[in-house]
C-alpha cells in the first residue's frame, strides 16, 4: 500500500475550508441580524466552532505533509473519535444521572431561575447526548477504522474523515445548546432545529461519501459484512433524518420552524424515524462493530456466513415498518397499527441472528471470556442485545403495550438496550482501539474487570427496578374499585414510583462510575502504555507484513 | 486474500474462503431453530393479517374476519362503565346532601366517586390525603375558611375561591404593610397581638399598643376577638391553626402581604353527582360539621 502523498492543488483544501467560511459567515449574519436572541447565541456558537475548525485547516495543513497522511490509513481522525467519544459518553451519562435526581429529589435539584436546568431541556441533552453524541462518535470512530482495514483502502477524499468528525461534533454543540436555550422542535430524538439539520446533513453526506469512497477503492474482492451495517446505517440514517426533518422556518433569522406534516401523519413519520433510528443507528451501526471487534478479538471465525446475508437483509427489510407501534391506542388508523405490531414480531428472529453469529463465533474460545474482560464485555452485551430485542417485539403486542405504554417500563426496555447492549459493545470498542490505535498495551486489565462489574451492577439495579415500577404504574393505572371508580389518582402513582426512582439513580450512577474508570483507563493507556512490540500480532503490521510479502 | 476455502479445526467446519483483515468466515447452516421460528412469526403474522385491519386498499383497508375496530370496542367499555355507574348517578342525583350521608349504599358510592375525583382534581393541591399545605388549607382537621357543613363545601367547591366564577366566594385581606396602610412598627405590634391571641407568650407593650389597631383594621372581618367570620373565609386567628404559618415572621408576612390563595371554580368542570360526591368525600375526611 501507498501512502497518498498529493502534490499541489487538492479539492477538499479547497472545497472543505470554503463549506467552513460559508458556516462562519452564516454564523456571524445570524449572530448579528437575528431579532432572536437565542438564535443570535445559536450563531455566534457555530461561527465560533467554524473559526475553530478553519483554524484547524490551517495548522494541519501548513505542514507540507500531515501528521494523518503518513501512515497507510487515515487513523488520526479514529483517535479524534475515541475521544470525543469517551467525554460525550461521561457528560451524557452525568445529565443522565443529574435527570434521575430531579425524579427523585424535585425538590432539591430544582432551580427555578435557571431555566436551562429544567428536565424539560435536560433531558433531550441527556438522550442527544448518549446516543448521538457519545454513539455517534463511536460509531463514525469504528466505521472509519474497520472500513479501512477491510478493504485495504484509506478513506476517501483527504481531509475530508477530518470534517466529518469537526462537522459532526459541531452539530452535537449545536444541538445540545439549543437545548439548553430552549430552542427544540418537539421531535423526540430529532429536537435540533432547521439549521442544525440541514448543516448534519451537509456533514452526513460527507460521511457516506468517505465511506464509499473506500469502499469503492477496495483491494479485497468482496465487501465484507461489517461494512454492510455500517453502509445501511449511515443510507438509512440519512434518509430519515431528511424526511423528519422537512420543515418550514419561520424566517431565516428565526429557530422556529413548522412541520411539513401535520397530525396523525406527522406522529407516523416522527415514530417511522425515531424507530429506525432504534433500528440503523442503535442497531445497524453497533451490528457493524460486533461484526469486526468480536472476531478480531476473539480471533475466531465468524460463526455463519449464511446467518450474516440472511439476517441482514431480513432485518434492514423488516425494522422499516415496526414504527406504528409507538402509536398503539392513537389516533393512528388501525390498519397501520396491525402492520407495525406484526412487522415488530416478525423481525423477533432477524434482530436475534446477529446474536448468534457473534455469540456463536465464541465457539472454540469460550474460555477467552475468563481472561479477557474486554471480550467479555462485548459479548454481554449480545445478551442484552438479545434480551432487549426480545422484550421489544413482545412489549409491541397490543395487549402488552396497553399495559407498558408511557410507563417506565419502556425506560427499562431502552436503558437495557442503551446501556447493555449498545454502552458494552462500544466499550468493548473503545478498549479495543485505544490500544491498536495508540500501539501501547491497556494500561490495566484489572480496571476493565471493575469497570464490567460496577456496570454490570448498575445495569441491573437500573432495568430491575424500572421493570418493577413500570409494571406496578400500568396496573396502578388501570385498577378500578369495585365503584367502576379509578382505584389510584395519577399522584399516588407517581408518590409509589419514588423507591424505584432512587434504585434507578443509583444503578446510574454506578454505570457513570464504570464510565470513569475506563476513560482514567484509556488515558494512562494512551499517556504511558507500555509499548507493543512489533512481533506482536497488530492490526496494522498484520497488514504491513501482508503487504511485504 | 486467499480465496482458499479450508476446514476450521475447532468446528470442523469449511470456511467461505475470503478474509479480511485476518478475519475468515465459516460457512455453518442457519440454525434450524432460528428458522423454524423466523417462519412461524412470518405465518402467524399473515394469520393476524385474515383476521384483524391489516392492508391498506386502493379506497381503504381490509376489515379482518370480525370486521375488528378499536373505536367500538372503547365506545363499548366506556358505556359498560357508565351503564354499570348508572343507577347510582341517578340516585346521587336526585338525593340532597344530608340522604346521601343517611343511605349507608349511596354514601360508599358517594365516597368512592369522591376519592376518584379529589385524587385527580384537588389533591395537587390539597395533599393526596387532604393534609394541606403552606397557603393550602388542610382538609382533614375541623377548621373551615368558609364553613364545613356539607353546603359550605360543596358551594365553595362549585363556585370556588377568588376564581373566575361571577359568584366565587371571595374577600381580599389588605397588604397593610407593602400598600402602606399601616407603618412598619405597627404591623410589629400586630404580629405580637395575634402571637398573644393565640394565647401564646407576647410583649406586653406591643399588645396594649395594637389594641386599637386591630380594632380599626382587623376586627371588621376577624371578628372583635378574633375569632373570625366564616362570611368572608377570615380565619379564627385564636385557634392556633395557621394557613400562612405560625411564626411571628409567617404572621408578620401575613399582615404585611395579606396572602390570598386561588381556588378555582369546579362548577363548570365537574358533573354535580362528582361535585356532590367530593363533597361527601372531604366532609368525610374527619372535620364535617
Amino acid at each position: 500500500m501507498q501512502t497518498q502523498t498529493e502534490a499541489g492543488w487538492r479539492l477538499d483544501l479547497f472545497l472543505l475550508p470554503l463549506i467552513v467560511f460559508l458556516g462562519f459567515c452564516a454564523g456571524l449574519s445570524e449572530a448579528a441580524l437575528s431579532p432572536d436572541p437565542a438564535m443570535a447565541i445559536q450563531g455566534w456558537t457555530f461561527a465560533a466552532c467554524m473559526a475553530f475548525i478553519g483554524c484547524w485547516y490551517l495548522w494541519m495543513y501548513s505542514s507540507r505533509q500531515p501528521a494523518d497522511e503518513r501512515g497507510p490509513y487515515t487513523d488520526g481522525v479514529i483517535k479524534a473519535g475515541v475521544v470525543a467519544a469517551v467525554f460525550w459518553g461521561i457528560a451524557g451519562m452525568l445529565v443522565g444521572l443529574i435527570i434521575a435526581l430531579q425524579l427523585c429529589f424535585p425538590h432539591i435539584f430544582y432551580v427555578p431561575d435557571w431555566a436551562w436546568s429544567s428536565f424539560g431541556r435536560l433531558r433531550p441533552l441527556h438522550t442527544s447526548a448518549v446516543i448521538f453524541a457519545f454513539g455517534g462518535n463511536v460509531l463514525i470512530a469504528t466505521s472509519f477504522y474497520v472500513v479501512q482495514r477491510t478493504c485495504k483502502a484509506r478513506l476517501w477524499g483527504g481531509s475530508l474523515p477530518w470534517f466529518v468528525f469537526w462537522g459532526y461534533n459541531t452539530f452535537i454543540i449545536l444541538a445540545g445548546t439549543g437545548y439548553l436555550l430552549g430552542i427544540t422542535q418537539a421531535r423526540e430524538y430529532a429536537e435540533p432545529e432547521w439549521y442544525a439539520d440541514i448543516w448534519l446533513t451537509i456533514v452526513w453526506v460527507s460521511y457516506l461519501l468517505t465511506f464509499l469512497g473506500a469502499i469503492w477503492k477496495r483491494k479485497e474482492p468482496h465487501i465484507y459484512v461489517a461494512n454492510w451495517f455500517y453502509l445501511a446505517f449511515i443510507v438509512t440514517i440519512a434518509i430519515l433524518h431528511i424526511v423528519n426533518n422537512l420543515a418550514m422556518p419561520v424566517s431565516l433569522l428565526d429557530s422556529k420552524s413548522y412541520s411539513l406534516f401535520s397530525g396523525v401523519q406527522d406522529a407516523l413519520i416522527q415514530w417511522w424515524y425515531g424507530h429506525n433510528a432504534v433500528g440503523f443507528f442503535l442497531t445497524a451501526g453497533f451490528l457493524g462493530i460486533v461484526y469486526y471487534f468480536i472476531p478480531k478479538r476473539a480471533e475466531r471465525p465468524v460463526y455463519s456466513y449464511r446467518l450474516s446475508i440472511i439476517h441482514f437483509w431480513s432485518l434492514i427489510f423488516i425494522y422499516i415498518w415496526a414504527g406504528p407501534h409507538h402509536l398503539l391506542y392513537t389516533a393512528l388508523p388501525e390498519w397501520v397499527q396491525t402492520l407495525g405490531m406484526t412487522f415488530s414480531i416478525i423481525l423477533w428472529m432477524p434482530s436475534w441472528g446477529g446474536m448468534i453469529n457473534g455469540l456463536m463465533t465464541l465457539s472454540g474460545a469460550w474460555d477467552k471470556l475468563r481472561t479477557d474482560p474486554v471480550l467479555r464485555m462485548m459479548i454481554v452485551s449480545l445478551a442484552f442485545y438479545g434480551m432487549a430485542t426480545f422484550e421489544g417485539p413482545a412489549m409491541s403486542i397490543k395487549t402488552v403495550n396497553a399495559l407498558s405504554h408511557y410507563t417506565n417500563w419502556t425506560i427499562g426496555h431502552v436503558h437495557s438496550g442503551a446501556l447493555g447492549w449498545v454502552g458494552y459493545v462500544s466499550f468493548g470498542a473503545l478498549y479495543c482501539l485505544g490500544p491498536w490505535l495508540w500501539k501501547k498495551k491497556l494500561y490495566s486489565n484489572a480496571l476493565v474487570e471493575w469497570h464490567f462489574w460496577i456496570s454490570t451492577l448498575g445495569i441491573v439495579l437500573y432495568i430491575t427496578s424500572m421493570w418493577v415500577a413500570g409494571i406496578m404504574q400500568g396496573l396502578m393505572w388501570r385498577a378500578y374499585n369495585d365503584f367502576g371508580f379509578l382505584e389510584y389518582s395519577f399522584v399516588e402513582v407517581v408518590q409509589a414510583m419514588h423507591p424505584y426512582y432512587i434504585i434507578r439513580a443509583i444503578g446510574g450512577a454506578l454505570y457513570l462510575a464504570g464510565a470513569l474508570i475506563m476513560a482514567y483507563n484509556l488515558w494512562r493507556t494512551a499517556r504511558d502504555g507500555e509499548p507493543v512490540p512489533a512481533a506482536l500480532p497488530h492490526p496494522v503490521s498484520n497488514i504491513l507484513a501482508g503487504e511485504a510479502a | 486474500m486467499s480465496e482458499k476455502k479450508e476446514i476450521d479445526d475447532l468446528s470442523g467446519t469449511e470456511t467461505t474462503g475470503h478474509e479480511w483483515d485476518g478475519i475468515k468466515e465459516l460457512n455453518t447452516p442457519l440454525p434450524r431453530w432460528w428458522i423454524t421460528i423466523f417462519y412461524a412469526c412470518i405465518v402467524w403474522a399473515i394469520g393476524y393479517w385474515i383476521v384483524m385491519p391489516a392492508w391498506p386498499t386502493l379506497n381503504g383497508y381490509t376489515h379482518g374476519l370480525f370486521n375488528h375496530s378499536q373505536r367500538d370496542d372503547v365506545t363499548a367499555k366506556v358505556a359498560a362503565l357508565q351503564f354499570a355507574r348508572a343507577d347510582r348517578e341517578k340516585e346521587l342525583a336526585h338525593a340532597s346532601l344530608t340522604q346521601i350521608q343517611s343511605n349507608p349504599d349511596l354514601l360508599q358510592f358517594a365516597q368512592a366517586e369522591g376519592k376518584a375525583a379529589f385524587g385527580d382534581n384537588c389533591a395537587p393541591c390539597h395533599g393526596s390525603g387532604g393534609q394541606g399545605a403552606h397557603g393550602y388549607p388542610n382538609l382533614n382537621d375541623d377548621v373551615w375558611l368558609w364553613g364545613g357543613k356539607l353546603s359550605d363545601i360543596q358551594h365553595t367547591i362549585t363556585v370556588g375561591v377568588r376564581s373566575t366564577a361571577p359568584d366565587t366566594r371571595s374577600s381580599q385581606m389588605p397588604a397593610f404593610g407593602r400598600d402602606a396602610i399601616l407603618k412598619p412598627e405597627q404591623v410589629d405590634d400586630l404580629t405580637e397581638y395575634v402571637v398573644h391571641l393565640s394565647g401564646r407568650a407576647a410583649d406586653a407593650g406591643a399588645i396594649r399598643r395594637a389594641a386599637p389597631l386591630f380594632a380599626d383594621n382587623c376586627a371588621a372581618c376577624h371578628g372583635p376577638q378574633g375569632k373570625g367570620n366564616r362570611q368572608y373565609g377570615a380565619p379564627n386567628l385564636t385557634d392556633n391553626e395557621w394557613l400562612y404559618g405560625p411564626t411571628r415572621d409567617d404572621i408578620h408576612d401575613q399582615i404585611w402581604n395579606g396572602h390570598g390563595g386561588v381556588m378555582p371554580t369546579w362548577g363548570g368542570r365537574l358533573s354535580p353527582e362528582t361535585i356532590k360526591s367530593l363533597a361527601v368525600y372531604v366532609h368525610g375526611l374527619g372535620g364535617g360539621e
